[in-house]
């Protein structure tokens, strides 16, 4: 994977940005955090987390001017979380702070602190915390002077903050006017925060703004003076109706910041882009939420009672965005988000030592994209998935038994069971040929000759037939390589039959070809069916009396040019038709990606969540989509179903399972050869019979054991003698290594019949042999 | 344990006609192997790897060693 590429994909990842709440809020109170521990009616553990941002918890609880509340997104949905009355609540519950514990510098500097408003005492608070020694000089009686006037904040609220004081060595020298040219000599640094008075005196030291007051650096809170920094309501010209106690808090916060790295000769303006109030790219999904009115105290002088904070902070969402993890069971089942997971795949690629644990997790996506439909940057975790993929697979680090049996099943489709490429009987070029793809033919073989023989009854000039593998499976497994390969044999073909327009059954054949072989010309076959005259028994009554619901393959979410062509097609055939979410925001079977081998559990609440979304019947246009239903006891029928009906209840057809995909793709190359071209294809002979019941048929489904993979265990068997007897029961044992996995059968044979009885199976792909 | 002891008494070679014993294994995946105890023909060599054992202990092994 490049770097540079996954440090993009991190940052179009949006869950790790502030809620605006916080991000508004000078010093970043963390107010989701705070209304969820309170929507548990944790006060302590809110009063330990509202204490880790603001040194004055009282004060700030009381008077706090929270521009926090005026960007709440509940505000959208009701009424603004009523924040600084969860605070007050917080604060109320207990009025004891634990003391500020002193850090321990590695060079204890000295700063003189001059104003003990809430800047200054902020900044004093700050050096202490970082192992200074602060010296603190009030010209009034009083710390907290202007504060003790306020109606709102009782003394005892004043004196609980002070508390934390106690034992830090801070000296306060209260009712002295010290000479500020004296402490810039004596001390490291001197913090002013002296309130809004013009001081014309201090010329000397350092520039003033025209009406008199310090100037100091928008970031920095440095003046010209190297060892004198100001804020606090000084700074921001202060009334008493534009003084904010939360401004001056972050004023001598952020003063203190900036004399701990001159002490430590660090840079004062390095990495402080996130400092002070801001937006935020938070996305929050405001349909998700029922509007809700603020929490009203039966008794507002004294505010919230705990219920009712504990109720008020109910109403916070709290904001995430997520909507790509809500919508997806594999994003969700690895309980976290894309930023995460990026970080993760991207170390699981690059590690030296240690077990590579996002392997699964990166072969469990299904590649859909509904996550990049959901998410306001489109940020497509498939995008990310494949990228890794590829680069795993490059390295030969990626497990080969997640992909293998589907790249087994992709060898058959190209193997000569399966290819074949024809111009129409009869005609020496093809206008168009049609490819139904793999799964179409190994679903419903039979709908395959009904089509070509329709498209060959409606289309002039000839068209041609092609059977084989567009490499979907090689692509999604990472395989680069064997993607190329299959390439390369579709393009010989294609070029063989004159480069005919290429017409698509399967909408994953059709997005290998439309993205990847630029030079082929395609088009799925339902816009040609809808523009065509209907086959004859496609316009008979539909015996679905209720509608159906459709589901749209993923590989088609950006088509809308099929999309309409189907429902067009199902209009004329007098289909009542529903849709579930539409096509863009369609989700994925489960076979997207090769989900479904890599990790049945994900790919399957995948499929069942689309399955539980309608209780009509689905109508799907992609075979591996309606099989996949069909396996999970979803009635569906494929929009061939209606077109070329057979049968009374196509939505009833069970999945024919991997091993019939298989015998379905070879029984159609002999049947289309033998009916067509009057060509005699050899047909496969075995003499092995097998018994198998439904529920051992369904446990192979399960392990991906095909029922070649039995019969080439027997016959190993046969030949060699070598199995085991079970006595008690009289069945056999047997087993073989073919490649890379040993299969076991438990089987008994029958002796009237002579068939083998299959018991069950399993496989394992280490290799086990007698030690000598 | 004792290793030449039968195990799996239901089980007999049926080549051989003889019950299986525990006895040294030589399992391997990926590059990596190491000897483990299996039921296995005294006369032929056949090793018996039960289900239990592929889709448990065996399984969790292929899978640690394919993501090292």
């Amino acid at each position: 994977m490049d770097g540079q590429q996954v440090r993009i994909w991190e940052s179009r990842c949006i869950e790790e940005s502030p809620p605006a709440c916080a991000a508004a809020c000078p010093v970043h109170v963390d107010a989701r955090g705070l209304a969820e521990l309170l929507a548990k009616g944790d006060f302590k553990a809110a009063q330990a987390l509202f204490c880790r941002f603001i040194p004055f918890p009282n004060i700030i609880g009381h008077l706090c001017d929270h521009p926090c509340e005026s960007v709440c997104r509940r505000a959208e949905a009701g009424e603004a979380i009523r924040i600084h009355a969860l605070e007050r609540a917080v604060v109320s519950s207990s009025l004891a702070a634990s003391p500020f514990r002193r850090g321990r510098a590695t060079e204890r500097k000295r700063v003189a602190v001059v104003g003990a408003g809430l800047s200054g005492l902020t900044a004093a608070a700050d050096l202490i915390v970082k192992g200074h020694e602060v010296a603190v000089f009030e010209s009034g009686l009083q710390l907290f002077a202007r504060l003790r006037g306020d109606p709102r904040l009782p003394s005892a609220a004043i004196d609980a903050d002070l508390a934390r004081f106690d034992n830090t060595g801070i000296v306060f020298h209260c009712g002295e006017r010290p000479d500020i040219t004296a402490l810039a000599k004596e001390f490291d640094a001197v913090y002013l925060g002296l309130g809004a008075q013009a001081v014309p005196d201090l010329a000397v030291l350092v520039d003033l703004t025209p009406d008199g007051r310090i100037a100091v650096d928008a970031l920095t809170y440095a003046s010209r003076h190297p060892k004198i920094f100001a804020g606090g309501s000084h700074r921001y010209g202060s009334t008493p109706h534009t003084y904010s106690p939360i401004t001056s808090l972050q004023d001598g916060r952020c003063a203190a910041l900036s004399i701990d790295r001159l002490l430590q000769g660090a840079s004062l303006t390095a990495n402080r882009e996130g400092q002070g109030s801001q937006s935020t790219r938070l996305h929050v999904n405001l349909a998700r939420h029922a509007p809700s009115a603020a929490i009203v105290p039966a008794d507002p002088d004294n505010g919230y009672t705990p219920a009712e904070a504990q109720a008020e902070a109910t109403r916070c969402f709290p904001c995430h965005c997520r909507e790509c993890v809500r919508s997806c069971p594999y994003l969700e089942h690895y309980g976290g988000y894309p930023k995460r997971y990026i970080r993760e795949i991207y170390n699981n690629e690059t590690i030296v030592m240690g077990a590579r644990k996002a392997n699964r997790m990166i072969d469990s996506c299904m590649l859909c994209g509904l996550c990049a439909e959901v998410c306001p940057e489109k940020l497509s975790m498939g995008d990310v998935c494949l990228s890794a993929r590829e680069g795993m697979v490059g390295k030969g680090k990626m497990p080969v038994s997640h992909h293998d049996f589907a790249l087994r099943d992709l060898a058959y489709s190209r193997s000569d069971a399966f290819t074949l490429t024809r111009h129409q009987p009869g005609f020496k070029q093809s206008a168009v040929v049609f490819y139904p793809g793999c799964q179409l033919a190994a679903s419903s073989p039979e709908q395959v000759e009904r089509v070509y023989a329709h498209l060959c009854a409606t289309i002039d000039d000839g068209v041609g037939l092609m059977l084989g593998c567009c490499g979907a499976p090689a692509h999604w497994a990472g395989r680069a390589d064997l993607f190329a390969e299959t390439h390369a044999e579709f393009s010989a073909a294609w070029q063989s039959l004159g480069r005919p327009l290429v017409l698509t059954a399967c909408s994953s054949c059709y997005r290998m070809i439309a993205d990847h072989l630029p030079e082929v010309p395609v088009e799925s076959l339902w816009p040609v069916l809808a523009r065509g005259k209907l086959p004859g028994e496609a316009t008979a009554a539909q015996n679905s009396r209720m509608a159906l619901a459709i589901h749209d393959p993923c590989t088609t979410r950006h088509e809308p040019a099929i999309q309409d062509a189907v429902r067009h097609l199902l209009d004329r055939c007098g289909t009542k038709t529903t849709e579930l979410d539409g096509p863009q925001l369609t989700s994925c079977c489960g076979f997207g990606g090769l989900a479904q081998f890599a990790n049945r559990e994900i790919a399957d609440k995948a499929l069942d969540r689309r399955i539980g979304q309608s209780n009509s019947d689905y109508l799907t246009y992609c075979a591996m989509c309606r099989d996949n239903f069909a396996r999970r006891d979803k009635r569906a029928v494929h929009v061939l179903d209606l077109l070329f009906p057979d049968g009374d209840d196509p939505a009833a057809r069970p999945d024919p399972g991997f091993s019939r995909r298989q015998e379905n793709r070879g029984r159609l190359k002999r049947s289309l050869l033998r009916e067509l071209w009057n060509e005699a294809m050899e047909e496969p002979t075995d003499a092995i019979r097998l018994v198998i019941s439904p529920q051992v048929q369904a446990d192979l489904e399960r392990k991906l054991i095909l029922t070649d993979d039995l019969r080439q265990v027997l016959r190993h068997a046969e030949r060699t003698g070598q199995r085991l007897l079970n006595g008690k029961t009289g069945r056999f044992v047997a087993s073989h290594r073919p490649l890379r996995i040993t299969y076991w059968v438990e089987y008994a044979i029958d002796a009237d019949s002579g068939c083998y009885v299959i018991h069950g199976a399993y496989s394992h792909r280490m290799d086990v042999e007698a030690a000598s | 344990m004792n290793t030449n002891a039968p195990v799996e008494t239901e089980l007999l070679c049926a080549a051989c006609r003889q019950p299986l014993v525990l006895g040294k294994v030589k399992a391997s995946y990926l590059g990596s192997s190491f000897e483990v105890d299996l039921p296995r023909c005294p006369g032929c060599g056949f090793v018996y790897v039960s289900e239990a054992l592929a889709q448990g202990k065996m399984l969790q092994v292929e899978q640690a060693l394919e993501d090292k």
